[in-house]
């Protein structure tokens, strides 16, 4: 009762050092408010923050709890000039703060934190390009085998023999997912194959964007090894934008047409079991990749080879043998061993600060 | 040219793509904006009308060679009618010219959607639980050492998370917790690392013209 009698009287210590700047690497139109804390902070609601565009009148632009701050003021006009104060509420009582240095905000070119993620493209796509541009010169790149891509013959080979159909799914993914379109890539070479052999192939989908490319792929894949007049129109077909009415879908072609070969390559979510399973249940080989991590046990588990992450990257180098291509693979593989090395030297560091004898050298 | 422009716009499109992830300025914004969302949404209502051409196409097919099932098709044909007259003259939710009550019966899109395609998506959904078991199955046959360790480790997981696992040893729950936080986690943040510099290579082969499978072909 006491307290609350003496605030009445001489009122509650304002914020101080009340410091307003454009919010740095961002689009603009954005203000950050900082202060010192009231001397009163811990029987405060909290801090008002107002502002002004002349310095003499100040409007409400947001609240903030006590014990906070920092406000960021997200709706300013760029390239106008703005006035803070900070205001400590205590019920009714407001405690006005001194007005901040005139501040405008304005949209920056640069997203400065995110330099380490481009001096890391820029090292990595550069390793890329380095091994592209040798094998370019004609050099010998030794690639290890990747078992699910040295089935890819035998498994068109096995549909051939048999008379059955291939199907191709690419997925769930949209356009937009790097999978989809590495499995596209993959598509272009198993159709180029099933075009050789003339073997039926079924590539069903679920968004429209994917078939249209899809349809071009193929259709250029057969034009390509000379076979145009084998290209079927129909084999390429969209089938729903609904994730589990394509599943479903698929599964029925998988039970009708009894496929010889199944190709699961791309971006699969829940669906990747139901495909799997069924597939795995009409007898077909079944070659699976993705990069989505979740997914991969259940096609590890029902499919006879897997493609695991990169491996669903390599695979169209791997397939079609172009130089170029592989010389992209082996600048991952540089790639990798750099992060492992830095993985292993930083991880040994660690350690070895951690080391009690190091305690003696404090 | 029927290959040089899809690669000059693919250029174009993938370094902005990666300049807006960089440089948060309105201009670069706006622009990446206006290629990921309108234009795409311009090509993605095209694409539909191609996507749903090929479907009929594919079904009128079936029916007229009179192929294995092919009554199935005139269904699909059918209902596909039937849904595209309601939605395009009654609306999403009836507030079209077109009536889609009768008495208490609605059949606006919405309601078919709540009632029609959502129960069968969640049968589908449903299904999962009986294919995980047969899965869980044959993963768990110990036919070769990593399967015997895929089993065991699966084992200790799942009696670490009952309150069994608690009453058989208090460190079994941590012990579990820990094959998931230090193992598990190692493995998927290889792959992880493996996929980062994939797609990377992917992107840039594609951005560059290196790769170009999906133009049907490396050939020019």
């Amino acid at each position: 009762m006491a307290v609350i009698l003496l605030i009445g009287l001489i009122g509650v210590a304002p914020p101080t050092h009340v410091r307003a700047y454009d919010t740095p690497d961002d689009g603009g139109g954005s203000i950050m408010v900082e202060w010192h804390l009231s001397q009163d902070d811990a029987i405060l609601d909290g801090y008002e923050i107002y502002r002004s565009n002349d310095g003499d009148v100040y409007e409400k632009v947001g609240f903030i709890g006590r014990n906070r701050t920092r406000y960021e003021d997200s709706n300013t006009e760029d390239g106008e000039n703005y006035f803070y104060k900070v205001v400590a509420l205590k019920d009714t009582l407001k405690m006005y703060s001194q007005a901040s240095q005139p501040v405008m905000s304005s949209p920056q070119w640069f997203d400065l934190p995110k330099l380490n993620i481009l001096i890391a493209c820029v090292i990595f796509g550069g390793l890329i390009l380095y091994f592209v541009y040798h094998a370019r010169k004609g050099k010998e790149l030794y690639i290890r085998k990747i078992a699910g891509l040295q089935a890819i013959d035998d498994a068109v080979g096995r549909a051939t023999e048999m008379g059955k159909p291939i199907l191709y799914t690419t997925g769930t993914g949209l356009i937009g997912d790097i999978a989809t379109i590495a499995s596209l890539n993959i598509l272009g070479e198993i159709a180029k194959k099933c075009a050789r052999y003339d073997t039926q192939l079924i590539n069903p989908h679920l968004d429209p964007i994917v078939y249209t490319v899809a349809r071009e792929v193929v259709k250029e894949s057969y034009t390509q090894v000379g076979r145009p007049d084998a290209f079927d129109p129909d084999s390429v077909y969209f089938i729903t934008d609904l994730q589990f009415a394509y599943a479903a879908a698929v599964s029925g072609i998988m039970v009708r047409e009894k496929p010889a070969t199944n190709f699961l390559i791309g971006w699969f979510m829940a669906e990747s079991l139901i495909l799997a399973e069924t597939g795995a249940s009409t007898g077909a080989i079944q070659i699976a990749g993705t990069d989505r991590v979740p997914q991969l046990p259940f096609f590890i588990t029902a499919c006879d080879y897997t493609l695991i992450g990169e491996e669903l990257y390599a695979a169209s180098a791997y397939i079609s043998k172009e130089p170029l291509l592989l010389g992209a693979i082996k600048g991952e593989d540089l790639g990798k061993l750099i992060i492992g090395a830095a993985l292993i030297a930083g991880s040994i560091i660690g350690l070895l600060t951690k080391l009690p004898i190091l305690n003696l050298f404090k | 040219m029927k290959k040089g422009l899809p690669l000059i716009l693919v250029f174009i499109c993938g370094i902005l793509g990666i300049i807006q992830y960089f440089a948060p300025h309105p201009v670069v914004q706006d622009t990446d904006n206006f290629f990921r969302n309108n234009l795409l949404k311009i090509l993605a209502a095209f694409a539909l009308v191609l996507g749903l051409g090929s479907l009929l196409k594919v079904h009128m097919d079936k029916i007229k060679r009179k192929r294995e099932n092919w009554q199935y098709s005139w269904v699909l044909i059918i209902v596909f009618i039937i849904t595209s007259i309601i939605g395009l003259f009654g609306g999403v939710t009836g507030e079209g010219p077109l009536p889609t009550r009768i008495g208490s019966f609605s059949f606006d899109n919405q309601t078919i959607y709540d009632n029609v395609i959502v129960p069968l998506g969640s049968t589908m959904f449903a299904l999962l639980a009986f294919f995980m078991a047969s899965a869980a199955y044959r993963a768990f046959r110990a036919r070769s050492t990593e399967a015997t360790l895929l089993l065991a480790s699966a084992f200790i997981v799942m009696l670490g998370v009952l309150p069994l696992g608690d009453r058989i040893s208090p460190h079994l729950p941590s012990f579990a917790q820990w094959i998931m936080d230090v193992p598990n986690v190692a493995g998927q943040r290889g792959i992880l690392i493996g996929v980062a510099f994939g797609i990377l290579a992917t992107a840039l082969k594609i951005i560059l013209g290196i790769e170009r499978s999906w133009l049907g072909g490396g050939g020019e």
